[in-house]
């Protein structure tokens, strides 16, 4: 954990601003006065016990909440210095955030396609680097030497582990500027789990991450500062080495990385 | 190198058009706004019908039409040199007669159905029962109408060794006939609807199969059922061919399920034709249509009602 | 205890076995007659059937000859009620399964479909002579009986195209916008590609329908009988389904084996679709797509 903080590279910019957010599903509050900032090649770790709002506040930042019946979100959240709320192009802002949620999501088209979606939704056209964009995402989902003898079978039938590695490559394939990852591990064994935690810490060079885990050891492994999310509030955000040596703020956040509860 | 390259050229695409509304923005406006016409179509053209059919009646109604007569006088007599009548009586006596004898016959009938395929039947045997019922249902009227005509009439003269068997007997057989296997379907939808958690709570307590079907299957899916029972009735009231086929087709007050009768439904199909556009024959004919199209909405809307009801969690 | 416990069991074993088996006669019973009327269709009527059957015109005033005239205006009737229907159907069922939102329109357009599809076929017969043989001035003609006959089957084609779209599941939806894609992209790419067979098996099943129509076209497009084909959309044309009722009715000293040759036809031609719909139905769910 000492070469954490030396490995620590981001510029110090605010990727994404979160202010007084507030969620809402019919009129159920999910999440409340959410403030945070999120740097730009940041790891952002977001711990915290089920139904803690984790994954609504990944879908409003992807500004699902338009696709949502029901789904109401108030507040400000700013990406890349301007308002999501004001964005009129909302399938461009999309596209330029990849998201993967716990549950894998083979899309019922060929392995290819899957990966090749994105970037033809993009425009990209030509074949060649259709194959060379395909091929670099699946490398680096750490798929691509169980799949590459069958890029044209359906990927909806593979495994539930290639799957979520799939969901991870289609997502790269947007060349996202920042990448929110939901429990990616919960249906991947341990081993490519550490594979594509290595390809995350290449990956932070480049784009901004925020990863939601149940895995309190891999928010330590992989994210710089880490918030701490209980029953629709944010109780903490800190350090993540001051998180796991007992240096938190809250009481609260200690006994849930104690696995006191959770 | 080339992987670099896409990259950046991809990127730098990206930063050119950051917020802008592009083709795929305007493609999908289009094409929402393309499909929205193709959903209110639906509204459209049920307005359209009760407007257009309204207008040709309208005539009649304000001038000729006479409550006491149309629901009170059972002659129809529109042709009639010296003074016409018309009385609907007869002929809402005559499909309300045909569309009861119908339900009589098909309810039990397609409940039964329903209950065995959805509760009883297994496997091939469900699938097979499954794929006749929605055969039946896809027979057109105008053979129905036929069958009635030409095997059914004979079958009625013989057995009951009367000289005409164009009746509501016939026309209530074939019309049973039409109506199970839609009724049938829906009820089986409505039981298949029914949690199975509910059915396997009964069954871990001890109740036999049918003791589950009769207590907690039946009871929980009676608003589909009624939907069922109600939609048959609809199209029974609404059939057209068939029931002009196999009643007798004479304006007639029955007194027995033998007496032939004549339909709503029929008497436009019979009398259209004939009629010169624009005549008071012609209106009331619409205003026929017109009293059809209200009775089959409120029996629809009722049936949509009942339905809604299920949805709402009330099973 | 155990003893009345038993009997008590016996008694509702034997009940059980009895009710399986009335149920299983009453369906037996539904089933059954239909059956046995089409033997009957078939006893009576395979002697009309020959290949001069299909290609001749009826003649003697339509006492002899075939269904030439009838078969090829029924194709022209449901060819052109397709054109209408299916993209105004299909267009429906992706703005209810895909856009619409839950609010009172939406429902209302449910409500509308619903009435659509419970409305008399005679009704529709007088809203196609007030609407498209006067008011738009088609006169009685293919285009007139053709659009009645596609608004009629419109909500076949909505109901069975929105069941399709709807058997997508929506998570697939949601991984496709969550990358950016707008709605029609999704639909073009992921939901559409998925569900098109049971489109077209929703669509076979509106062909059926419409073959069988009768009294929509009665007074909007169809004729009692033409000696020749249908040129264009603005002549009227002869149909299957309303030959049917003519010979069987309207015409005295028809040979009884003609009108149970039509009879069987029209119900061979209904079958014949319904079947493979349902065929391809059932090869559509043992290919698992996921």
């Amino acid at each position: 954990m000492v070469d954490h903080a030396q490995n620590r590279q981001t510029t110090g910019v605010p990727k994404i601003i979160v202010k007084d957010l507030m969620i809402l599903y019919g009129n159920k509050t999910i999440l409340r006065d959410v403030n945070l900032e999120i740097k730009e090649n940041e790891i952002f770790g977001i711990i915290g016990p089920a139904n803690s709002g984790k994954t609504s506040l990944l879908r409003a930042l992807n500004r699902m909440d338009d696709m949502t019946a029901g789904m109401k979100v108030t507040g400000d959240i700013i990406f890349s210095g301007k308002r999501l709320q004001a964005w009129k192009n909302l399938y461009a802002l999309r596209q330029r955030i990849g998201v993967v949620f716990p549950l894998p999501v083979g899309l019922p088209l060929s392995v290819f396609d899957n990966v090749a979606l994105s970037p033809r939704l993009r425009g990209i056209r030509n074949q060649a680097d259709l194959q060379v964009i395909v091929e670099r995402c699946l490398r680096r989902a750490a798929l691509w030497d169980e799949v590459k003898d069958r890029l044209h079978s359906l990927g909806s039938l593979l495994s539930g582990g290639q799957q979520q590695r799939l969901t991870i490559a289609r997502a790269l394939s947007q060349e996202p500027e920042l990448l929110l990852l939901d429990e990616f591990s919960i249906a991947v064994d341990p081993v490519t789990t550490m594979r594509i935690e290595d390809v995350l810490k290449e990956l932070r060079h480049e784009l901004t991450i925020v990863l939601v885990t149940n895995l309190v050891q891999q928010a330590r492994r992989l994210a710089d500062r880490t918030a701490f999310f209980l029953k629709g509030e944010c109780v903490e955000i800190n350090e993540t080495e001051k998180i796991f040596t007992r240096q938190a703020k809250d009481p609260r956040t200690m006994d849930y990385v104690e696995g006191r509860f959770g | 190198m080339i992987m670099n390259n896409i990259t950046s050229a991809d990127n730098n695409r990206r930063r050119a058009s950051a917020d802008r509304r592009n083709m795929d923005w305007y493609l999908d406006l289009l094409v929402r706004f393309l499909v929205f016409i193709g959903g209110i179509s639906a509204i459209i053209f049920i307005l359209g019908i009760f407007v257009f059919i309204t207008s040709q009646g309208i005539g009649f109604l304000l001038d000729r039409f006479d409550i006491a007569e149309f629901f009170g006088s059972p002659l129809w007599r529109p042709t009639s040199e010296e003074h016409p009548t018309y009385g609907a009586l007869a002929l809402i006596v005559g499909t309300a007669s045909i569309t009861g004898f119908a339900m009589l016959v098909s309810v039990p009938f397609s409940l039964g159905a329903a209950i065995y395929i959805a509760e009883f039947a297994q496997g091939k045997v469900r699938e097979t029962l499954k794929v006749l019922v929605e055969l039946l249902a896809a027979i057109p009227s105008v053979v129905w109408g036929f069958i009635g005509l030409s095997i059914m009439n004979p079958f009625i003269i013989k057995l009951f060794n009367i000289p005409v068997g164009l009746n509501i007997l016939n026309a209530g057989i074939i019309l049973g006939l039409m109506a199970a296997p839609i009724m049938a379907t829906i009820a089986e939808d409505a039981l298949k609807a029914v949690p199975d958690t509910y059915r396997e709570a009964a069954e871990a307590m001890g109740a036999t199969r049918w003791q589950v079907i009769s207590r907690v299957t039946l009871p929980s899916a009676k608003n589909g059922l009624m939907a069922a029972v109600l939609l048959g009735v609809g199209r029974g009231f609404g059939e057209t061919m068939a029931v002009l086929m196999a009643s007798g087709h004479s304006v007639n007050l029955p007194t027995s399920p033998f007496d032939s009768v004549r339909a709503l439904t029929a008497t436009i199909a019979a009398e259209l034709g004939e009629t010169a556009q624009g005549s008071e024959h012609y209106q009331a004919l619409f205003t026929l249509g017109i009293f059809l199209f209200i009775v089959t909405f409120i029996i629809n809307l009722t049936a949509d009602i009942v339905v809604r009801g299920i949805r709402k969690g009330n099973i | 205890m155990t003893f009345e416990a038993t009997e008590l069991n016996i008694r509702n074993k034997k009940m059980e076995k009895l009710f399986r088996i009335l149920f299983l006669m009453m369906t037996l019973l539904l089933i059954l007659p239909v059956l046995i009327i089409i033997c009957l269709l078939l006893a009576e009527g395979h002697e009309a059937l020959s290949v001069d059957f299909f290609l001749t015109a009826p003649q003697n005033g339509m006492t002899a000859g075939g269904i030439f005239p009838a078969l090829v205006g029924t194709l022209w009737l449901v060819a052109i009620a397709l054109l209408v229907s299916v993209p105004l159907g299909v267009a429906a069922a992706l703005y209810l399964s895909e856009y619409a939102p839950d609010n009172w329109l939406t429902r209302i357009i449910n409500l509308a479909i619903v009435n659509l599809a419970g409305v008399p076929s005679i009704v529709h017969a007088l809203f196609g002579v007030g609407a498209f043989v006067l008011f738009f001035g088609f006169g009685t003609s293919i285009l007139a009986a053709s659009f009645t006959l596609a608004i009629m089957t419109l909500p076949v084609v909505i109901v069975s195209t929105r069941e399709s779209l709807q058997a997508v599941p929506l998570a697939f939806r949601e991984a496709c916008w969550n990358m950016g894609a707008t709605r029609w992209q999704t639909i073009r790419h992921v939901v559409l590609p998925n569900s098109i067979s049971g489109i077209l098996t929703g669509i076979i099943l509106e062909v059926s329908r419409s073959v069988g129509e009768t009294a929509p076209i009665m007074f909007t497009g169809a004729a009692f009988f033409l000696p020749f084909l249908p040129q264009s959309v603005f002549d009227q044309t002869m149909a299957l389904s309303l030959h049917l009722f003519v010979i069987s009715t309207q015409v005295p000293g028809v040979p009884e084996h003609l009108p149970f040759g039509v009879a069987l036809v029209l119900i061979g031609i209904v079958l014949l679709l319904n079947s493979i719909s349902i065929a391809f139905r059932m090869y559509l769910r043992g290919k698992k797509k996921w």
